[in-house]
């Protein structure tokens, strides 16, 4: 048993893993391109209708743009009021900072089928109507938890010193936090973003309590899924998976260019 | 240590103290997002908590009930529904351990074995959360469609006499099983991996001086150092599995006889429109997580996760 | 923000007390720096050094008493109202700036006009105007070290704070920076406050210095008489090493006093005593002794002490330093001698018998007393420590 051996043995059994978890999506892409005609379930052949005519399907189009609306909305108000928590966690003390933790941490340790069931009640006990705006509201909730976390390990990761050089360098409050905190924060406040828009974009076990007869992506493929989804959902689906992992490799080469930038400056 | 404000709030008026003006910017910090969790995180649940407490209107209204101290509603949740309360913690209980044991050589691999190569590393990572940017419930359908009777894989183990002709995969708890390990395999891995990680090296080497094996080093020195990632791993998958009702739903992959504790109260929830119960059965649910999760923690002394 | 004074202004601090909560950082605090000086708080971490600074920056504010900069009391204003600027101990370089945007920062936030000019001539100052269109990621240590200071120093403040600047380089840069740093405050003429844990860099930069310890000043002055003539037991082996004797004023004869250690007299001047009677503790620095492998004549204004044992020898380079034990007086303590390497090789080896003697005029008398026996002399020898004085003068 050498440790070439061994390594190869790793190797060998995460490309199966991860050829397994790739499987789905592959599926999922291919059959976007399936010229099928009701419903999506058995390959009848290529064809690149369902992308030219993606919104051919009113209602998934309809869906696409109620989640892309949900997901945009929700993200801006979680990244606004979960960047000033993260903030004031990291700079200051106070009392009841405990209890805060713990009330960011339930959220993300609650079931979401518990969430939606609360909200679900809490709509009904006060008669209000279920529409995109409460699911959005929801989204919000439990978008600000991971927004706090992520911009909290940004937040945390800086040189306190650097705002008091800012201030000590003529710097009024506003000025340094502008000019000095709010730059610092971009990156993990934008990380945030991403996380948070991803996470709404996809919801569907809260969605689907409080929606009412509203429709997101997610609820809409849910509700077709007994009787067979259009094709359009798998372009929707496939376009949004090419822009992420677009995305990701964007910002992967990005770092990996200002890597080899920093070595060969040192 | 608090040095003072860098909010662009309002300059302070002299005569103002230092920690006068920092609790006033903590405030203006602070309140906007807490205000929000209490109105939607806080009162649902205690909105929750009243609902499963309600009884039938006396005007018999299908979806109409009033307050009421009505504990009758947790008894028919527990009575009527242990079956698939204990279904639910075991589908999900074999999926975290599937999870677990599936995930850390991939994990360990990415985080370990990779370290020599930052991007191979870094695309293994990709691979690894690519599930996550696909629609959850079309990546779950895919699956359904793959292992359906007429998919792929039973016709192949069928033509092999692996499986009987008149067999099915999809609606059995294999199916859900399956389905839930597949699509919670992601929220192990991650944490086990940024645990892998940041492991030192120089304490294998360490070890292997002090005449460990291969086996005990892994056991006495690796294993231990990645705990905290596999904790946050396994709860981050326990958690959501068993509240899950996509994966065990008759139009993905479960069956009728699959049926999860998410299953029903959505069906009381949004179809039925039995409230109560569905909010007793949604508190019994989640006191039933919590207790083992707290027990769980603090075996493992990783409280500090939290 | 009115005065900014080419020559640097005053620096007066008076009855400062900061409190945190459970402990006291500063008591009583009492300290006046003229401008134009290059003033140094010397002190280990905890000492209150940092919080001092703190406050005269603005980013603390005192629990009592009151800050006056050029003669103006600034108690009340924020760091962004004070005509002082900081060289942080880790830097602080904005990461999202470059070198030069770093450099401008403060100008433009006086709304100074020829910013861009301005800067670029803190940077000549510094030698970097070269890499001025670098971030601060891509420098080294050092010329992150100079940026900060360029930064600070672009403002003309009145006073520079330095917080432990050099403490993240490494031993030969540090060297060099610290005579750079010197140069350059002779150059632009400000007042520099600079604090530090590093008794060295203390003593080669600063023309006055003040040892800190507990939140107090124990003595202040300039740093040859801080070393020649350390006031307490703290700032005698804080500074460099001391041996140390605790015994008792047996007679005071004209300008000497007499203390008596385990039998043996020790003459002490007078002038250099801060307690003059009862049980007193007297010291002298290692590298004043000298070892003799003959008993001498007993002279007058020489002190003597032996027979003693070498138990030790270690060559260090420019010095040797030798152990001696007293078997035959064990009131005395061990002691340390530090003897300039004149020839090739130790001039004693472990085991032989040696008499210790020094000049009546190097010894002094503190004002608080040591523990009787205890030697303090071996106990805090450190890689900056090594004194080089020679022995007798």
């Amino acid at each position: 048993m050498t440790g070439r051996f061994r390594g190869w043995g790793v190797t060998i059994y995460s490309i199966v893993v991860f050829a397994i978890l790739l499987v789905p999506i592959g599926y999922t892409v291919l059959f976007s391109f399936n010229d099928a005609k009701r419903t999506n379930i058995i390959w009848r052949g290529f064809t690149l209708d369902n992308w030219t005519g993606i919104c051919d399907d009113a209602r998934v189009c309809g869906a696409f743009g109620a989640s892309i609306l949900v997901g945009v909305v929700a993200t801006v108000f979680a990244c606004a009021l979960g960047t000033a928590i993260a903030i004031a966690l990291v700079r200051f003390r106070f009392r009841f900072r405990n209890a805060l933790t713990i009330l960011l941490f339930l959220p993300m340790a609650t079931p979401e089928i518990v969430l939606g069931a609360g909200l679900s009640s809490q709509l009904v006990n006060l008669g209000i109507e279920k529409n995109l705006v409460t699911v959005i509201a929801a989204h919000v909730m439990f978008c600000i938890s991971f927004v706090v976390v992520t911009v909290r390990a940004r937040a945390a990761s800086l040189d306190p010193s650097l705002e008091e050089a800012g201030r000590d360098l003529y710097g009024s409050p506003a000025q340094v936090f502008w000019r000095v905190t709010f730059p610092l924060l971009l990156p993990g406040i934008v990380a945030a973003a991403l996380l948070s828009f991803a996470l709404s974009f996809d919801d569907f076990i809260i969605t689907n309590f409080v929606s009412g007869s509203a429709e997101t992506l997610p609820k809409y493929i849910y509700i077709a899924a007994a009787r067979g989804i259009p094709p359009q959902a798998n372009v929707f689906a496939s376009l949004i998976f090419f822009l992420a992992i677009a995305a990701v490799i964007a910002v992967e080469l990005a770092g990996a260019a200002r890597r080899k930038r920093l070595l060969r400056a040192g | 240590m608090a040095f003072g404000a860098f909010a662009g709030g309002p300059a302070a008026d002299p005569g103002i103290g230092a920690a006068q003006r920092k609790s006033r910017v903590v405030l203006l910090l602070l309140l906007p997002g807490v205000i929000y969790l209490a109105l939607t995180y806080v009162a649902p649940l205690i909105s929750l908590v009243l609902t499963s407490l309600q009884s039938p209107s006396p005007t018999f209204d299908i979806g109409s009930y009033v307050y009421a101290f009505n504990i009758g509603n947790y008894a028919t949740a527990i009575s009527e529904y242990a079956p698939v309360l204990g279904r639910s913690f075991l589908f999900a209980l074999t999926a975290t351990v599937l999870t677990l044991v599936i995930g850390y050589p991939l994990a360990y691999f990415i985080g370990v074995t990779l370290r020599r190569f930052p991007l191979l590393q870094s695309l293994a990572l990709v691979l690894v959360i690519a599930p996550f940017f696909i629609s959850f419930l079309l990546r779950t359908l895919a699956w359904k469609q793959i292992f359906s009777d007429e998919g792929p894989v039973v016709s192949f183990l069928q033509a092999l006499a692996i499986l009987p002709h008149d067999a099915h995969v999809t609606g059995t708890p294999f199916m859900v099983i399956f389905g839930l390990t597949y699509n919670f395999l992601p929220f192990t891995v991650l944490p086990m991996y940024t645990s892998l990680e940041r492991l030192d090296l120089r304490y294998l080497e360490a070890a292997g001086d002090l005449y460990a094996s291969r086996w005990s080093s892994f056991w006495r020195v690796t294993f231990p150092l990645s705990l905290p990632g596999v904790v946050s791993g396994t709860l981050l998958t326990f958690i959501p599995a068993t509240g899950d009702y996509i994966n065990a739903s008759p139009s993905f992959l479960g069956g009728l006889d699959t049926a999860m504790v998410g299953n029903v109260i959505e069906q009381n929830f949004l179809v039925l429109q039995n409230y109560p119960v569905a909010a007793a059965m949604s508190i019994v649910l989640m006191v039933a997580i919590l207790i083992p999760v707290a027990v769980y923690v603090s075996l493992t002394k990783t409280e500090e996760l939290l | 923000m009115s005065a900014f004074d080419d020559a640097g202004a005053d620096l007066e601090l008076r009855q400062i007390t900061k409190t945190f909560p459970g402990f006291t950082a500063i008591e009583q605090l009492d300290l006046t720096i003229p401008a134009g000086s290059f003033f140094a708080l010397l002190g280990p971490s905890g000492c209150g050094k940092t919080t001092t600074l703190r406050l005269v920056a603005g980013l603390e504010e005192p629990t009592t008493g009151r800050v006056l900069i050029g003669g103006r009391d600034v108690t009340a204003t924020k760091p962004h109202e004070r005509p002082v600027n900081t060289v942080f101990q880790s830097y602080a370089l904005f990461p999202h700036m470059t070198v030069q945007g770093n450099v401008e920062f403060g100008l433009r936030r006086r709304g100074v006009k020829d910013a861009g000019a301005r800067a670029l001539e803190a940077l000549k100052l510094v030698q970097l105007d070269h890499l001025a269109a670098r971030r601060p990621s891509q420098l080294s240590g050092g010329q992150q070290q100079r940026v900060a200071l360029a930064r600070a120093i672009v403002n003309r403040p009145a006073l520079l704070l330095l917080d432990e600047p050099l403490g993240a380089l490494d031993l030969k840069l540090r060297r060099e920076m610290q005579l750079e740093l010197k140069a350059i405050q002779a150059e632009v003429g400000l007042t520099f406050l600079h604090v530090t844990h590093d008794q060295e860099e203390a003593m080669t930069m600063a023309d006055t210095v003040a040892v800190m310890n507990r939140g107090r000043i124990e003595q202040m002055g300039s740093p040859q008489e801080l070393y020649e003539l350390p006031r307490t037991l703290f700032v005698a082996n804080f500074l460099g090493q001391s041996n140390l004797l605790t015994g008792d004023v047996v007679a005071t004869s004209g300008a000497n006093t007499v203390v008596e250690v385990g039998g043996v007299r020790l003459s002490i001047p007078t002038a250099r005593m801060q307690r003059t009677s009862g049980a007193v503790t007297v010291g002298v620095r290692p590298e004043k002794l000298l070892l003799l492998t003959e008993e001498p004549k007993a002279k007058r204004g020489v002190n003597l002490l032996g027979p003693a044992r070498v138990t030790d020898v270690s060559f260090t380079g420019v010095s040797t330093q030798y152990q001696v034990e007293f078997p035959e007086n064990s009131a005395l303590p061990g002691m340390s001698v530090f003897a300039q390497n004149l020839v090739f090789g130790a001039v004693v080896n472990p085991g032989a018998e040696v008499w210790l003697s020094w000049s009546v005029d190097h010894g002094f008398g503190l004002a608080d007393a040591a523990e009787p026996g205890s030697s303090f002399a071996a106990a805090e020898a450190d890689d900056t420590s090594v004194a080089v004085a020679a022995g007798e003068s």
